[in-house]
Order: C-alpha cells, then sequence, then structure tokens
C-alpha cells in the first residue's frame, strides 16, 4: 500500500511538468505578445506607457528569447512562489487568486460529498428495485439531470427566486461579509449560501454518478457469488450491502479521478452566472482582457486541482480494492 | 452426423423459428422496438434532424433580421379554434409606458392576425441548392405584422427562427465534433486494446492524462486564442476541433474495452488460427461485432458535445454573432436583468434540453438492444 | 413417506418468462433423495439440472419463477416429523434462509466467480458459520480453520487471510466444499463441482467428496454431465433431457440396464478401454432443441433412433416403472402420456 502511494506521488512532479507546458502553450497561443497588446489597449483606453517601462516587463518574461527560454523564466518564477502581476488589475497574481482559491476547493468539495450523498441511495434503490415506480421517476430525474446545462438550472433557479420572492441569489457571502477578514459569522454566512450553487452544479454528477452505479449494481446483482451468498441463507438486504455494492463501489470511486475536475472547471460556468468569488470568473475575465499570465496561473491552478484529484481517488481506490493493491504495489 | 435431416424445428411456429435464423441486426432492431421510449426519442430526433436540414421552412423570419421598434416582444399564442377550425394569432400592441418610458406589449383581445400553412414568406435556401419562399406557416397577408411564437431579442429579432436555424448548427457541430472524435477513438483503442503490450500502455497514460485535464479551463483558454477576425465558417470548424480534441479519449476506452473482451472470444482466435492477418481480424471480424456498440456510444457522445458547445459560446467563447447556435442565443440571458425582463430568452434552453435527452434516451435504448445481458 | 427419505420432489415446474417467450427450463420433474445416498442428475448442458437445484434451494431469480410442484423436505430426520413443502415458505423468509446454507447446502460450478475477489476467504467463510450459528468472530474462525483442515487445504490458518485470485482452482473448490460443511448440512448439493478444475484435481476432489459423504453419511445431489463422474460416485441415477426426467434407477441398472434410448444413446458415446483404437465413436444425431422451441410430444423424439411416427410427435410419455426401483418415460416400454391440452 505504501509503495503503492510512493509510486503515485512520484508521478505527481511528472504531470504537473508536464501540465506546466500545456498552459504555458495556452499562454503563449494568442497571435502577438501579450506586452504588445496591452499597449494597444493601453493607447485605446487613452493612458500609455513609457518605452523604459515596456522593456522593463519585456526582459522580466524574455519575449525577446526563445520560447523554451520563456517558459523557464515563468516556471522558474512560479517554483519561487512569485506568480506575477496581473496587468489587467495591476495586483499580484497570488493576491487574486488566493481566497478565490479557497472558496473553489470548499465548494467542489462540498458538491463532491453532496452528490455521493445523493447519488448513492438512488442508485441503490433503483438497481435493487429495478422496473419500479422509483426506478422510473429516478430515471426520469437523471435524465433531465443529465440535459440541462448547469448554467441553465442556475438561470432558472435565479429567475424563479427574483420574480416571485424579489432576491437575487447570487455571491457567496451577504453584503457585509464579502470583502470582512474570515470569522466564524463569515463561515455561517458561507454555508447559507454556498447550498444553492452546490445543488445546481451537483445535478449533473448526482444524475450521472446514480446511473453508473444502478448499472455497476445490475451487473453484480447477477453474479454467481450473488446465488452463493444466497445459498448461504444471507438476508437479500444484507447481501446487497455485502457484495455487490462493494464491489459497484469501486468504479464509482475511480470515477472521482474524472469527476472532481470536472466539478472545479463546471463550477466555472455556474460562478459566472451566479457572480461567485471563485477562480472561475477570473479566468474567463483574463481570457477576454487576453490577460494571457493570469490566465495560464489559472489554468494550471486548475490542473493541480485536477491533478490531487486524481491522486486521491486512485489512493481510495487501492485501499478498497485487494486487487488493484497488490497488482500495481 | 446423418440424423440432421430430422431437424428439431421442423413443425414449429414461424416466428419462433425466425429468431433462431435472424442475424445480428435484425435481433437489435426487435429489441430496439420494444423499449417505447427509445422508439419515441427516435421519432423526436428524426423531427429534429429534419428541422436541421430546413430550419427555414420552419422558420417565420429571417432569423437576422432585426427590428429595433420590436425588441422584447414576449411570445405570442398560435390560436387554432375560433368558432370552429382556424389559424391565427392575436395582435400585439406596444405602448410605452410614459413614467418608466419602457415599451410594454399588450395582446389585443380583438384584434386578429389571419396565418397559413404553406405560404409565401421571405426567401431561404433548399439545402444550398435552390431558393423557395414557401413556409410551414406564414402571414396570410404580408402587411400584417409579424408574429413572434417565442417572442424576439434585444434587437427584435425573431425567436422562433433563430432556434430553429440554431438546431442546424449545434446539431451540426455535435455530430462533426463525434465524427471526429469516433475516427480517432476507434483507431487509437483499436490500436490499444487489438496490440497490447507497450503500445497500449502509452496510449492508456496519454488518455489517462487528457482525461485528467479538467476540459473546460482548456476550451476556454484554446478559443479564446482563436483570432477574432476569423469568420463565422473558420471559427464553425475551430470550435468543432477543439470539442473533438479532447473528448475521444471517452470512446478510445469504450473501443479498447470490447477489443479486450473480443479478443479473447473463440471466433476471433479461430480467425488467428486459420491464418487471417491482422488487419483483417480487426476490420473483418471484430469491428463489425462492435458496430452496435460504436453507433450507441456515438449517439451518447453527441449530446455531450451539443451542451460543451453550448457553454462555450454561453460564455462568449464559443461561435460568435453574427453565428446563431442555442448556446449564442441564451448568450442573451447570461444576467439576471435581461432573465427578469423577458424570461423567454431562455427558451432556446428548452430546446438543448429535449435535444439532449431525447439522443440520451436513443442512445441508451440502442445500447440496451445492442448488448441486451450488460 | 419412506422415513429414509429427506427431500422428495415432486413434478416440480420452473418457467424462465423471457421476452422471446417462456422457456420451460424444468418440466415436471420428480425424484428422492434418502438419507447417506447419493443422487446424480445427469444430462447435456441446458437440460435442466442447474434449475432443478436453484429451485430446490428457492434462489431462482427473475424471469424464472417455480411454477408448480411440490418439495417436501424432513428439517429433522427423526422420522417423526411430517414433512414440509418447502414452496410453502418465502424465499426470502426466515424459516427458509434458515434452511439453506444450514441444513442444505450447495457447492457451486464455478469457485473463482461463487467467491467475492474483494473479501478475503476468512471473513466469506466466517459469515457462513456466524449466519447460522449464534457464535464469536473468534469461534467462528475456529471452526471454519478445522473445517479447512478436514477437506485438506494445509496452512488454513494463513488461508484464512488472503483473497480468493491466490488459490489453485483445486484449492478453490476446496474453500468451497469447507464452506458448504461448515454448519453440518444434511443435504449436499454440489453443482457440477469438477467442471472448473483439471482432471487431475478433479479426481482427488470427486474422492474428498465421496470421504466426507460416507463419514457424515450425507445424501448429496450430484450433478454432472459425466458419465464417468456419476458411475464413480452416485447410488442412484436421474437422467434429464430438455427439463424433463427421461430414466431413473440405480447406478447399476442405469449402466448395466439402461431402458430409454437417450439413456442407451448416452451410454455408447463414452469411449472404453475395450473400443478399438480406429473405432468411430457413437454420437447422438442432431441437437438439443432451442428451449423456445420445445417439439410437441417427447422431446427427444427428433433425435431418436426408435421413433414411433404419429405417436411420440403427438403425445408426450410420462415416467412410468420398468422396475420396483427403475422408471422411464418412453413409448417403447409403456403407453403413459401426459394428458393433452
Amino acid at each position: 500500500m505504501l509503495v503503492f502511494i510512493l509510486k503515485r506521488l512520484m508521478l505527481l512532479p511528472v504531470l504537473m511538468f508536464v501540465f506546466s507546458i500545456v498552459s504555458f502553450i495556452l499562454i503563449q497561443a494568442p497571435p502577438g505578445d501579450f506586452v504588445t497588446s496591452y499597449v494597444a489597449e493601453l493607447a485605446a483606453s487613452g493612458s500609455s506607457m513609457d518605452q523604459v517601462q515596456i522593456e522593463a516587463l519585456r526582459n522580466l518574461y524574455g519575449l525577446d528569447q526563445p520560447a523554451y527560454v520563456q517558459y523557464f523564466k515563468w516556471i522558474s518564477r512560479i517554483l519561487q512562489g512569485d506568480l506575477g502581476l496581473s496587468l489587467d488589475f495591476q495586483k499580484p497574481i497570488s493576491e487574486l487568486i488566493g481566497q478565490r482559491l479557497l472558496l473553489t476547493v470548499i465548494l467542489g468539495l462540498a458538491t463532491l460529498i453532496f452528490t455521493f450523498m445523493v447519488a448513492l441511495p438512488i442508485g441503490i434503490i433503483s438497481a435493487t428495485r429495478q422496473y419500479s415506480f422509483f426506478d422510473y421517476f429516478f430515471t426520469v430525474f437523471n435524465y433531465v439531470g443529465v440535459a440541462t446545462p448547469t448554467f441553465m438550472t442556475a438561470l432558472i433557479l435565479m429567475w424563479f427566486a427574483f420574480s416571485n420572492f424579489g432576491i437575487t441569489i447570487t455571491g457567496l457571502f451577504s453584503p457585509e461579509f464579502a470583502d470582512a477578514s474570515w470569522s466564524f459569522a463569515k463561515a455561517v454566512d458561507l454555508a447559507k449560501h454556498i447550498w444553492l450553487p452546490m445543488v445546481i452544479l451537483g445535478l449533473d454528477g448526482t444524475a450521472r454518478l446514480a446511473r453508473i452505479l444502478r448499472a455497476n449494481l445490475l451487473d453484480e446483482l447477477n453474479k454467481p457469488y450473488m446465488e452463493m451468498a444466497r445459498a448461504k441463507g444471507m438476508p437479500e438486504w444484507k447481501l446487497v450491502l455485502k457484495y455487490p455494492l462493494r464491489l459497484a463501489i469501486n468504479p464509482l470511486v475511480s470515477s472521482l479521478g474524472w469527476y472532481l475536475p470536472l466539478i472545479f472547471s463546471g463550477s466555472l460556468i455556474v460562478a459566472t452566472v451566479l457572480n461567485l468569488p471563485t477562480i472561475g470568473p477570473l479566468l474567463l475575465r483574463s481570457l477576454i482582457s487576453q490577460d494571457m499570465f493570469l490566465a495560464g496561473t489559472i489554468v494550471l491552478t486548475y490542473f493541480g486541482l485536477a491533478v490531487i484529484g486524481t491522486l486521491l481517488s486512485d489512493i481510495l481506490l487501492a485501499w478498497l480494492d485487494p486487487r488493484i493493491r497488490m497488482e500495481e504495489a | 452426423m446423418s440424423s440432421e435431416t430430422l431437424s428439431p424445428d421442423q413443425n414449429l411456429p414461424e416466428e419462433a423459428d425466425a429468431i433462431s435464423v435472424a442475424p445480428n441486426w435484425k435481433l437489435v432492431w426487435w429489441r430496439f422496438k420494444k423499449h417505447k421510449l427509445a422508439m419515441i426519442s427516435g421519432i423526436i430526433v428524426i423531427f429534429i434532424v429534419i428541422i436541421a436540414a430546413f430550419p427555414g421552412f420552419f422558420s417565420t423570419q429571417d432569423p437576422s433580421e432585426s427590428r429595433t421598434r420590436g425588441s422584447f416582444i414576449p411570445p405570442q399564442a398560435i390560436q387554432f379554434w375560433d368558432n370552429g377550425p382556424a389559424l391565427f394569432a392575436y395582435a400585439i400592441e406596444g405602448k410605452r409606458n410614459p413614467r418608466t418610458l419602457k415599451m410594454e406589449w399588450i395582446t389585443s383581445e380583438t384584434k386578429k392576425v389571419p396565418l397559413r400553412l404553406f405560404g409565401r414568406g421571405y426567401e431561404w435556401e433548399v439545402l444550398g441548392l435552390f431558393k423557395t419562399d414557401i413556409h410551414l406557416l406564414a402571414l396570410v397577408n404580408p402587411d400584417d405584422p409579424p408574429v413572434h411564437i417565442l417572442g424576439t431579442d434585444r434587437l427584435g429579432r425573431d425567436q422562433w427562427s433563430r432556434v430553429l436555424h440554431g438546431t442546424q448548427v449545434s446539431l451540426s457541430i455535435g455530430l462533426l465534433a463525434v465524427f471526429l472524435s469516433t475516427i480517432i477513438g476507434i483507431v487509437l483503442g483499436g490500436i490499444s486494446g487489438y496490440f497490447g503490450g507497450w503500445i497500449d500502455m502509452f496510449i492508456q497514460r496519454l488518455i489517462e492524462l487528457l482525461q485528467s485535464i479538467p476540459p473546460i479551463p482548456i476550451w476556454l483558454a484554446l478559443s479564446a486564442s482563436l483570432p477574432r477576425t476569423w469568420s463565422v465558417t473558420q471559427g464553425y470548424i475551430a470550435i468543432t476541433a477543439i470539442l473533438a480534441l479532447i473528448t475521444w479519449t471517452g470512446l478510445a476506452r469504450e473501443v479498447r474495452g470490447r477489443f479486450l473482451v473480443l479478443r479473447e472470444e473463440d471466433f476471433v482466435v479461430a480467425a488467428k488460427l486459420s491464418g487471417c492477418s491482422q488487419l483483417r481480424i480487426v476490420f473483418r471480424h471484430m469491428v463489425p461485432t462492435m458496430s452496435s456498440h460504436i453507433i450507441a456510444a456515438v449517439t451518447l457522445a453527441i449530446p455531450v458535445m451539443i451542451i460543451n458547445e453550448t457553454f462555450l459560446s454561453f460564455l462568449g467563447l464559443g461561435l460568435r454573432p453574427p453565428a446563431i447556435s442555442w448556446g449564442v442565443l441564451l448568450q442573451e440571458a447570461q444576467n439576471l436583468q435581461s432573465v427578469a425582463l423577458a424570461p423567454w430568452l431562455m427558451l432556446p434552453g428548452v430546446a438543448v434540453i429535449i435535444t439532449v435527452i431525447a439522443l440520451n434516451i436513443l442512445g441508451d435504448g440502442l445500447r440496451d438492444a445492442a448488448d441486451p445481458y450488460h | 413417506m419412506n422415513p429414509d427419505i429427506i427431500l422428495s420432489i415432486r413434478n416440480l415446474k420452473t418457467r424462465f418468462f423471457l421476452d422471446e417467450g417462456t422457456a420451460k427450463a424444468v418440466d415436471g420433474v420428480s425424484f428422492d433423495v434418502s438419507r447417506g445416498q447419493v443422487v446424480g442428475i445427469v444430462g447435456e448442458s441446458g437440460c435442466g439440472k442447474s434449475v432443478t437445484i436453484k429451485s430446490i434451494l428457492g434462489i431462482v431469480q427473475k424471469p424464472g419463477e417455480v411454477v408448480g410442484g411440490e418439495i417436501f423436505y424432513r428439517r429433522r430426520d427423526d422420522g417423526v416429523q411430517e414433512p414440509i413443502n418447502l414452496r410453502d415458505l418465502d424465499d426470502r423468509g426466515e424459516e427458509m434462509r434458515d434452511i439453506r446454507g444450514n441444513e442444505i447446502a450447495l457447492i457451486p460450478q464455478e469457485p473463482m466467480a461463487a467467491l467475492s475477489p474483494v473479501h478475503t476467504i476468512g471473513n466469506q467463510l466466517i459469515e457462513a458459520v456466524r449466519l447460522h450459528r449464534d457464535v464469536s468472530r473468534e469461534e467462528a474462525a475456529n471452526i471454519c480453520i478445522a473445517r479447512m483442515g478436514e477437506v485438506g487445504i494445509s496452512n488454513p490458518e494463513e488461508r484464512m487471510g488472503v483473497y480468493s485470485w491466490e488459490l489453485s482452482g483445486g484449492l478453490r473448490q476446496r474453500v468451497m466444499i469447507a464452506m458448504a460443511l461448515v454448519c453440518g448440512p444434511k443435504l449436499l448439493i454440489a453443482d457440477e463441482p469438477t467442471t472448473a478444475i483439471d482432471v487431475t484435481t478433479q479426481a482427488q476432489v470427486l474422492n474428498l467428496l465421496r470421504r466426507l459423504q460416507k463419514e457424515q453419511n450425507l445424501a448429496m445431489i450430484f450433478i454432472t454431465h459425466d458419465l464417468g463422474v456419476i458411475a464413480q460416485i452416485a447410488d442412484y441415477v436421474v437422467v434429464m433431457y430438455l427439463g424433463r426426467v427421461m430414466e431413473q434407477g440405480p447406478v447399476d441398472d442405469i449402466f448395466h440396464n439402461p431402458q430409454h434410448p437417450y439413456t442407451s444413446a448416452l451410454l455408447a458415446s463414452i469411449p472404453t478401454i475395450h473400443s478399438g483404437t480406429r473405432e468411430e465413436l457413437p454420437t447422438i444425431g442432431g441437437s438439443i432443441p432451442h428451449p423456445f422451441n420445445r417439439p410437441k410430444g417427447c422431446p427427444f423424439y427428433p433425435r431418436c433412433p426408435g421413433f414411433i411416427p404419429g405417436k411420440c410427435d403427438r403425445f408426450t410419455p410420462v415416467p412410468s416403472p420398468v422396475s420396483d426401483k427403475q422408471s422411464v418415460a418412453c413409448f417403447l416400454h409403456s403407453d403413459a402420456a401426459e394428458e393433452t391440452e
């Protein structure tokens, strides 16, 4: 088990190296270098920058040098903890991302827990009571859940709350807490606001996971070991909870590997509609204003979150399934 | 085996006999037919495809034509009964509120706008071949004010016609992107599953790497880097490619999994023993066996693409106006202000939901029919 | 009912209601099992052997259903208590579960598939004990270790902690036998226990089963398609074809004096040491009909050498005795036919 975890941990730097290159390519992707477009933008808005400042910026990012030099300049600064400056906001990137990253992670984890807590019972009931009223009801629920884009759910709920109760359900905090420093009262305020984006964000995933679990369980329910357990005289409910669920849950855990990144990036869209202070809307804004270093850093942050999510799901899976533990150790 | 002539099936009912000799596709079709919901979904999908092919025929107005004095008109209901079967809509009249200076639209209860089926309207092109001005629904009197079944948007464009034209773009992007990713998926998944070994290892790691990438930020960053000067067609192709680039992994996994199962099957081993070349085994024996699974997987992948295109365009980084897709239309409903003012701007979302549900149920039905024991 | 008989099956009918039609998997099967007796059920695959024992255990799953007949079972073998009809019990109810695994135990066909891959052997053995005995984990573990020793598994303590896929095929089947025996059952049902393992191990497992059965005076139902195995282990043989019993009787009568053409054909297809090397081995012509398309009349007539036109293809023969122990369902011996509907 320890060997397995160590192996996975060793993979981590490799993955992050690959991902940092991908992020850098994205930074470089827009035509022209960003200093030029920044100067152009400044000129368009009426202000300007003197030649010395422009040269200093070009030197800092090594814009006159080949791409790999630029990459190493960028990555070595990041490794030293210096994320650089956002040209658009004129603020250090670390300052912009810090608080938002925390809220992104909190929202992601809350959604994950919500999803599993709802999807597990739905999946079990649907599979064990196949073709019952519940099964049909949840089947309909699942189809609608998967088919509705998250922003549509957000829009509809927002409109419903506004037109019926005259309230705006945006943001993660009440106005008085938005810029306040962390306190117990602020955490309570967050808890009051987070459930809605959590439900909206989790709906699609809940539907998917419940469907996966149902299919897996139905598969397992026909396996000979189920027959054997019945032949042993085991009560039916105990049977379902001990054997098939235990096996059906493995693919579900391995789905965490793709589901967690999906939550984080899916929160981007919901956050934009609901105006949440997470890193999503920031990425969107930086992309539209071509603030590519901010954008690249945020994309890299998303990669980081995804890699950690995959790592956690791998470890959990190895802990759950002895076959994987033995095979890979 | 001399008594082979004494077939046990000789005096049996014909229907039962048919089952044992039916080819695979026929069995799949019989099983599919039993899935009522999937049948209905299939019909809905066919209908959507027809709309996507001839959006002009079903439209009532040119989707790009804007009328500044007709913005945010609410949806108008078509009436079918007026002391007997009829076809008309009540006229809608705008009055400027003297206090807020906002236009307010009031449906007249007396003034009727007569409509007719297969009437004449604006000119549209049939599949780019020839032009016609016949529409399913048209004004009897061309001078009457236009009827907006789904209301109008900020610029007074007819939303009904725009949703129908959006169907063409959204559906075809979905199809094209899936087509691209299916090719990549089948080739790489097939190679991976058939050859195994280090090739499989390499492709699997690549897939895992791509799957662990959160797709939306990548899509956003890629589409943000497209030059803004690109034409609608260039943008369309680029967005399709971007969508396909990341989603082929799911299909590749599916194909590989199938290959791994099939590789152990007796008929493949038999083909190998009788000296078939590897290519022949893959394309003559394995691919046809998988085709129903592939069709099902592809059907299930299209709605995912449609939703993703909607996401991108909704955020303003996918297709850009003047292109019309469901996502582009929904961009109009991006904030609470516009939604509160004109809730019907969310209606293109209903088109997305219906299409995605129909495709998903159809895909599930196909999959169940292809593989009833899974 | 003879006090020695602990299980008596009368006219058992099990059907599978599938989309393509209804399959009569078991169609009017009757036989008895006495204490200390090994009843072998033999037949080609798809003849309803496995479904018969699933019906006895009450573990037929949808779309299958036991639709008719009786399964009399004597819970206490003092010969005083009246036998109960297992069909009257709820399949999932407490009493039936108390019988399953405790009094009637199953040895499955494929031990690999019948063991959960994510639970240890010990976990699954202990569970089998604790479902029926009110003992602590440690006591249960001790019982299991003792049983594993009895069935010839070396290092039983160590083996408790391993997973099924870490064992060899023979060992896995021994584990299944140990699991069947942990509660001291009266009736053992072995569903082709030797098909999934190689020939040398097969003999060992058969000997082990025979020894355990003799030592503990167990009643046993042994299912196989292999007549050679039947000859080694069974006292009494039931020959099945397409869900119906063709012939049944003591093993010697069946092997030396077969009455049904199907039994004769099966016996003729076994290679013997006396047959010449270049001789062609007789086979049974044709193949088993599709379960949805059973022929009208006797199920075997399309492949039968003694087919009587106008009779076998119109009426269904029912078992009738040819001696005091042997009975056969064939018009060559008796005109007894099933009431046609």
